[in-house]
């Protein structure tokens, strides 16, 4: 169980995170949704214990990840995908720290194959891998100590249909058996695919969330809305054409950010 | 003991997190430090060419010295000349690779107490140094069989094993003087290339500075210049009291403050 309670970040004079609270149950996979700059990594940093919180908290079962004894190998990470010893192997990524969480040798050989890189390619160096490679390589290293609890910033990033459809069927596999998965991501297809529980965050505050079937019929009351309002705006036919083939859930999306976004003008526009 | 398992599946059913855990010991961050001192091109080629640098230096010494200084005590001096340039660096970029490659995210998730980090880092320095130590004795060794062997009809001296035991303690404690010292400056400036200029050049120029200043040159320059106060601990002689105390004084400057402020800055320091 991964519990956020009013966390807010401020980065020199920028708010990045702003009073964000949600929980990540036991067996669900969370997706964690915004634009560019929203806050999400920061807010995953803060839970990882790399950045400390300006107020609130934020834990995992209860501890402060930093408090949990051995905390990689029982809260699988990955955080950036490109923070890998470019000279180094991409087995030995996996050797040195599974060395320093006390796992037995065979298990980077397990982890490897789990993320479907072959024995050659782990003997090539990092800074040889694509971005889809450095991807498998870091969900590798999240799963090395058998965690229950998944974190992971944006691992879709890079990797190629085939990788994304595996991923898909790693983190609902992974749900099922019980454990908890956070994860952040701007491809929402993949988001409402698959996760069960959908937070949208935008300029550092959470703007919607709940299950995905809430957040659906949510879509739906608004679209609903939109037709018996009129849409704003003066739409044209290419651009009604795009929305219209957009799914629910983008069209929540767009519409939550959008407005987060006029909001963070008129609130710039007053300081001003 | 069937309560005790029972807890322990509740504990992990609540959340997937062990508390008792036990948590990564010294000894296993050690060998993982030691690890990645050679895991990489660099590091390894780095060691490489510090045995290649030494073994040239010692046939440098058999084929070109003046007769009468090839005993035990220069061959050893000769040796510690490549080795004071190159482990510092080597200490150097123990600490500033995690930042230049990035890797400090991984490091500082798999073990979240940074303190403990720095002290296996620090820890891994003087192992290296010890072992470089040894190999130097051992080559001054090798190098003064040969000299016995390749020079003792011509010059008496060659392949004599005097040695002044206090020129050995004074040097290993030159050599862990500039690898704490570069240790320090990594963690103050946590870049490469700028770990390695400072180390070589802020020194030298300080020395430079000083000693351009007559009266700074003449009544405290062996107080806050680390290399003049250095200087008696190569000759011969036995040091005295004052150079001593001129030691204590320049290594609080320029090791104890530096490490004290970068563990300081690196502890805080934002894992980018």
């Amino acid at each position: 169980m991964i519990s956020v309670n009013g966390l807010s970040k401020r980065c020199g004079g920028r708010t990045a995170v702003d009073g964000v609270t949600f929980a990540c149950p036991p067996g669900t996979v969370t997706g964690f949704l915004g634009p560019n700059g929203a806050g999400k990594s920061t807010t995953l940093r803060v839970i990882a214990g790399l950045t400390p919180a300006t107020r609130g908290t934020a834990t995992i079962a209860g501890l402060r990840y930093q408090d949990i004894p051995n905390p990689a190998a029982q809260v699988g990470l990955l955080l950036d995908a490109s923070a890998l010893h470019a000279g180094r192997t991409g087995r030995e990524v996996l050797a040195l720290d599974a060395l320093a969480m006390g796992l037995p040798r065979g298990r980077v050989d397990e982890v490897l194959e789990l993320a479907g890189l072959t024995r050659a390619e782990a003997r090539r160096r990092v800074r040889e891998y694509s971005l889809g490679m450095r991807q498998r390589l870091g969900i590798a290293h999240a799963l090395l100590g058998d965690p229950r609890v998944l974190i992971l910033d944006e691992p879709a990033n890079g990797l190629d249909p085939e990788g994304i459809s595996w991923m898909r069927g790693l983190l609902r596999g992974f749900a099922r058996r019980g454990g908890t998965v956070l994860l952040s991501t701007h491809l929402l297809h993949e988001a409402e695919v698959v996760s069960d529980r959908l937070l949208v965050i935008g300029g550092g505050r959470i703007l919607a969330a709940g299950t995905k079937a809430e957040l659906l019929a949510r879509a739906a009351d608004i679209s609903e809305h939109e037709v018996k309002g009129g849409r704003p705006g003066g739409a044209r036919g290419w651009d009604d054409e795009a929305s219209v083939t957009g799914s629910a859930l983008e069209q929540l999306y767009l519409r939550l950010t959008a407005r987060s976004a006029r909001g963070l003008r008129v609130r710039e526009g007053e300081s001003a | 003991m069937s309560t005790n398992s029972s807890t322990n599946v509740i504990i992990l059913g609540a959340g997937g997190i062990d508390r008792r855990r036990p948590g990564i010991p010294m000894s296993r961050l050690i060998r993982v430090e030691t690890r990645k001192l050679v895991d990489t091109r660099a590091g390894f080629w780095l060691v490489v060419a510090m045995t290649a640098v030494c073994a040239a230096v010692l046939a440098g010494a058999l084929i070109w010295a003046k007769p009468g200084t090839l005993d035990y005590q220069t061959l050893f001096g000769v040796e510690n000349i490549p080795l004071g340039v190159l482990l510092p660096v080597l200490a150097v970029l123990l600490v500033t690779s995690e930042w230049s490659q990035r890797t400090a995210l991984l490091t500082f998730t798999v073990e979240p107490r940074r303190a403990r980090v720095v002290r296996a880092k620090l820890a891994t320095c003087l192992l290296a140094a010890a072992v470089a130590f040894v190999a130097t004795l051992l080559l001054a060794a090798l190098g003064c069989l040969l000299a016995g062997a390749l020079r003792h009809h011509t010059d008496g001296a060659a392949g004599s094993w005097d040695m002044s035991w206090h020129l050995g303690i004074y040097a290993s404690l030159a050599w862990a003087l500039a690898l704490v010292e570069g240790f320090g400056f990594g963690m103050l400036l946590r870049n490469s290339a700028a770990g390695i200029v400072a180390v070589f050049v802020v020194p030298t120029a300080w020395t430079g500075i000083t000693a351009a200043i007559p009266w700074v040159h003449h009544h405290i320059q062996a107080w806050i210049d680390f290399t003049t106060a250095q200087t008696p601990f190569r000759a011969a002689q036995i040091a005295t009291a004052a150079d001593w105390a001129h030691l204590a004084v320049t290594s609080a400057i320029w090791v104890v403050l530096p490490v004290l402020v970068g563990t300081r800055l690196l502890l805080r320091a934002e894992v980018k």
